[in-house]
Order: C-alpha cells, then sequence, then structure tokens
C-alpha cells in the first residue's frame, strides 16, 4: 500500500452539513442574477464530518467548462452542474490542497487576466520584436 | 534577501505572477479566518509588506511545537522563511551554532530595535536558574533580554502560554507563562499541545500583512482560532442535540461516529480551531479518529481531572463552564453525564 488513498473505507453516514451548505449555494445564485452579487464560500471554514466534504462535492457534479493554473503551485477551477457555481482548489507547490472554495460568480476572478501581468506581457512582446529588428 | 523589500517585490523577483499573488492572497483570508472579500485589502498590504525580524526562543519544551510548525501546509516554513519572516535566531532550524547563534540574536535585536517579534515555546523555570540554561544564560534572563526590544511577544504552545506539562502539579521547576513574567509589551497566546501549524504562521502573517497583532480573548489567545469551542464546530454536534452517544471505545456509537462526549470529550469547554482547520493538510482532527478532545488549548489542562471522565465529573467547574453551550445540549449533556457516573460506580463496585 502505497498511501492513504489506498485504504479502502468506505462512509455511508451524513452528518446533516451538506444539505444546508447547498441551500447556501442556491441563494447565493439568487443574488447573482437579481444583483449581480457574486460569493465565495470558503469550505475550510465549514465543519465537515468524515466523507461530507466529497459528498458535497459528487451533489455539486461537474459542468462543462474546467480549467488548470500554475502559480505557486497547482489550481484547478471548474464549473460544477450548476452553471455559475465554481470549485476552486489551490495547492500549494508540494502538492498539499491550501484553499477550497466554491465561488458564484460568471467567472471566478483569478481566471481573468490581470493588469500587471499583462503589462509585463506587453512589455516582454516589446522587447522581442525590438531584438528582432536590431537581427535583422 | 534584503529585508528591506516588500513582499510584492520579492514575489515579483521570483516571477510569481499577478494571479499567483491572487492566489497567496485568498489563501491567506482563510488562514486569517477573514472572509473572502477581505483578499483586495490583503493584497494591497502585502504587497507592501516588509519581512519583520523574528526570534525564536525555546525554554521547557518538547520541540513538539517546532515540530508542528513545520507541518505547516499555506504557508509551508519554506515559504514563510524566505517569503515573509527573517527568522534570525532558532536552535532548531538555524545553521548557525555556540557562539555565532548568540551573535545572530544579538545582531538581530540591535538591527531591528522596537520592531522584531520574540516567539517563545516552552515555559520558563522560576524555580532555580540552573533547571533550564541556554550558552549559561537561564531561561529568565534570555526572555527578559531579548523581550526587552521586541514589538511583541508570541507564547506558542501550552507550556509559553499557561505554563503547560512543566507547570503541572506539583510543578517541581517553579515553571511559569511568559505572560507571568513579560507585562510591558502584547503578549499573544498561540496555546496547543502543539498549536495548529497554521494557526502559528497565521499570527505572524497577520503581523506581516496588517502589521498589527489580532484581536485577543481574555486568556490572550487570538478571537478568530480561539473565539468558538471545538464543539461548537464539531460535526458529532448533532449526536449531542439527538443525546446519541459513544459508552465505550468499541460499541455501536463509537462505529457509528457519535458524540465522545460521555468519553471524556474536553470539546465544550475547549476553544480551539481543530474541528474546521484540521491536522496533516485537513485530514481529520482527534474527534474525527474517534478520540476524545483533551483540551490542550486550555489552562491547566493537565491537572483538570481524567482525560476520560465526562466534563461535568471531571474536576472543571462543570455547571459555569458548559453555560456556552446550547440549553438544550447540555440538558442531554447533564443527563449524559449522570447516566456516565452511575455506569462509573457500577464499574467500581463490580470490580
Amino acid at each position: 500500500m502505497t498511501s492513504l488513498d489506498n485504504i479502502n473505507v468506505q462512509i455511508h453516514q451524513s452528518h446533516g452539513n451538506v444539505e444546508p451548505l447547498l441551500n447556501e449555494v442556491m441563494h447565493a445564485i439568487d443574488r447573482l442574477l437579481e444583483a449581480e452579487e457574486p460569493t465565495v464560500i470558503d469550505l475550510a471554514s465549514l465543519p465537515f464530518g468524515p466523507g461530507e466534504l466529497e459528498r458535497l462535492e459528487e451533489r455539486l457534479g461537474r459542468g462543462e467548462l474546467r480549467a488548470e493554473l500554475d502559480a505557486l503551485g497547482a489550481s484547478h477551477i471548474r464549473e460544477t452542474a450548476y452553471p455559475g457555481v465554481w470549485w476552486l482548489e489551490h495547492r500549494n507547490t508540494a502538492g498539499d490542497v491550501v484553499g477550497r472554495y466554491l465561488e458564484i460568480t460568471r467567472t471566478p476572478e483569478i481566471l481573468m487576466s490581470q493588469d500587471a501581468d499583462i503589462l509585463a506581457g506587453r512589455a516582454r512582446l516589446g522587447e522581442m520584436l525590438e531584438l528582432k529588428e536590431a537581427r535583422q | 534577501m534584503s529585508k528591506t523589500q516588500t513582499l510584492g517585490e520579492i514575489l515579483q523577483a521570483r516571477g510569481v505572477s499577478r494571479r499567483g499573488f491572487m492566489k497567496y492572497c485568498a489563501t491567506t483570508a482563510s488562514l486569517l479566518a477573514l472572509p473572502p472579500s477581505m483578499v483586495p485589502h490583503i493584497a494591497n498590504a502585502l504587497e507592501h509588506a516588509r519581512r519583520p525580524s523574528v526570534i525564536w526562543l525555546s525554554f521547557q519544551e518538547c520541540t513538539g511545537c517546532t515540530e508542528s510548525l513545520t507541518r505547516s501546509a499555506s504557508p509551508t516554513l519554506e515559504g514563510l522563511i524566505f517569503d515573509s519572516i527573517s527568522l534570525d535566531y532558532h536552535h532548531t532550524l538555524q545553521a548557525a551554532s555556540g557562539d555565532a547563534a548568540e551573535a545572530a540574536r544579538h545582531a538581530a535585536m540591535e538591527e531591528n530595535m522596537g520592531n522584531y517579534l520574540v516567539l517563545v515555546d516552552g515555559s520558563v523555570p522560576l524555580g532555580n536558574p540552573g533547571f533550564s540554561t541556554i550558552a549559561g544564560t537561564s531561561n529568565y534572563d534570555m526572555l527578559m533580554e531579548t523581550a526587552k526590544g521586541a514589538a511583541a511577544v508570541v507564547a506558542i504552545g501550552s507550556c509559553a502560554a499557561f505554563g503547560g506539562i512543566p507547570g503541572a502539579d506539583p510543578n517541581p521547576t517553579g515553571a511559569v507563562a511568559i505572560r507571568d513574567l513579560i507585562s510591558d509589551k502584547p503578549v499573544v497566546n498561540v496555546p496547543g499541545c502543539p498549536p495548529i501549524p497554521m494557526v502559528i504562521t497565521a499570527v505572524l502573517t497577520q503581523f506581516l500583512t496588517f502589521g498589527q497583532l489580532p484581536e485577543l480573548d481574555k486568556h490572550g489567545r487570538p478571537v478568530a482560532f480561539f473565539g468558538q469551542t471545538i464543539h461548537d464546530r464539531c460535526y458529532r454536534r448533532p449526536f449531542y442535540e439527538q443525546g446519541l452517544f459513544a459508552e465505550t471505545f468499541d460499541d455501536e456509537g463509537a462505529r457509528k461516529g457519535w458524540c465522545l462526549y460521555k468519553l471524556g470529550c474536553k470539546g465544550p469547554i475547549t476553544y480551539n480551531a481543530c474541528a474546521t482547520m484540521k491536522w496533516n493538510q485537513g485530514t481529520s482532527f482527534p474527534i474525527e479518529s474517534g478520540h476524545p478532545c483533551l483540551g490542550c488549548s486550555e489552562p491547566d489542562f493537565w491537572d483538570k481531572g481524567g482525560f476520560y471522565n465526562p466534563v461535568s465529573t471531571a474536576s472543571l467547574g462543570g455547571g459555569a463552564a458548559l453555560a456556552g453551550a446550547a440549553a438544550a445540549g447540555v440538558a442531554l449533556g447533564a443527563a449524559a453525564a449522570a447516566l456516565s457516573r452511575r455506569r462509573q460506580a457500577k464499574i467500581i463496585k463490580e470490580g
């Protein structure tokens, strides 16, 4: 056996923490539709019992879009089966999960290109073109 | 790495993108138990933050607190040292030894007079200076000398915060907590045996981010992490409310994951964040592993009766301490305790 994941443990019991959260998500969808107000739920702050996080993930399902970010470790961002509800998982460079969030929004902020990065990229592109011009 | 560089400059020099920085800020907000809406404020503050000098002193301790710190996942210890703080003195982690180590401590104090943080793990023996010395200096003298020019002192672990196991009855070394000795500086207590690694790093990150210490409770603990009891945040709480308890470690209740109150769980009177932050990268915490909470982040936890006695039968002043629990829960708990007492009496009688 190489890791804890290989231990065959099945948890059938519910501790009742998933349903209230799903209701909270539904209210957040309403706020997004009615007032364009996004919501971020930090899953690390909630008292999940064994297996409940997995149950939540299963209940939300998978949608048609997913993205991977490689910055200070990998991040996995995907839309759930409910459009506008996004599951975000941040990992550090060692691969440990450092944050799990539900974002109820049209597009998670972290997927947007940031001004600082756009400016830096533009500068790099400019330098590359100047260099090419100088060589010719 | 220059101490005058801001965190934003350090990360930029390492090629970290703005997206990476936003991710760092999101996990920092989570670490500080702040709402995600605070991320832009954290980003602004962190971008301009400068790494504080940190001096870590180890007195009557077991190094468990440092072991815990090395398990921090967000930020990792390496990330913390390279990006967030300048760890200038730490017995277990520093490369220097002997005179060079002590010289590094003095140099850090002089260069950062009035601005550095002192972190202490372990209690201070007052019975005899010879009980615990470092480089021929008593723990008391080293603490007072080092704390003199500090911005604040952080007592890491229950020994530094409350005297802990060295201070347990009969306290042979005359061990005292840091707060018993330092009265002219802010002292933050981060108790636990050991404390949750991310709570240690969170206090440092809070200081780095906002240049100030967190709000504290009556025991000097950060409210963000010690503001609620383990019981309040326990996923087994619904079973307590329903009066469903494990009676032994191998009965049906234990197998079904029912409440561990009758097996001595100190969750109802213990303020800590284990139930949500958990241990080992968020894998689980004692109750999730089937063991009652020992109450290790509370003062004098070692001397409060047996770990396996229900709260109401241990020497805790149960009624007053339980006042914060839900009324229905208290009633159920009291009934459960009465049953447990009868069961214990029966066991003793039969034995």
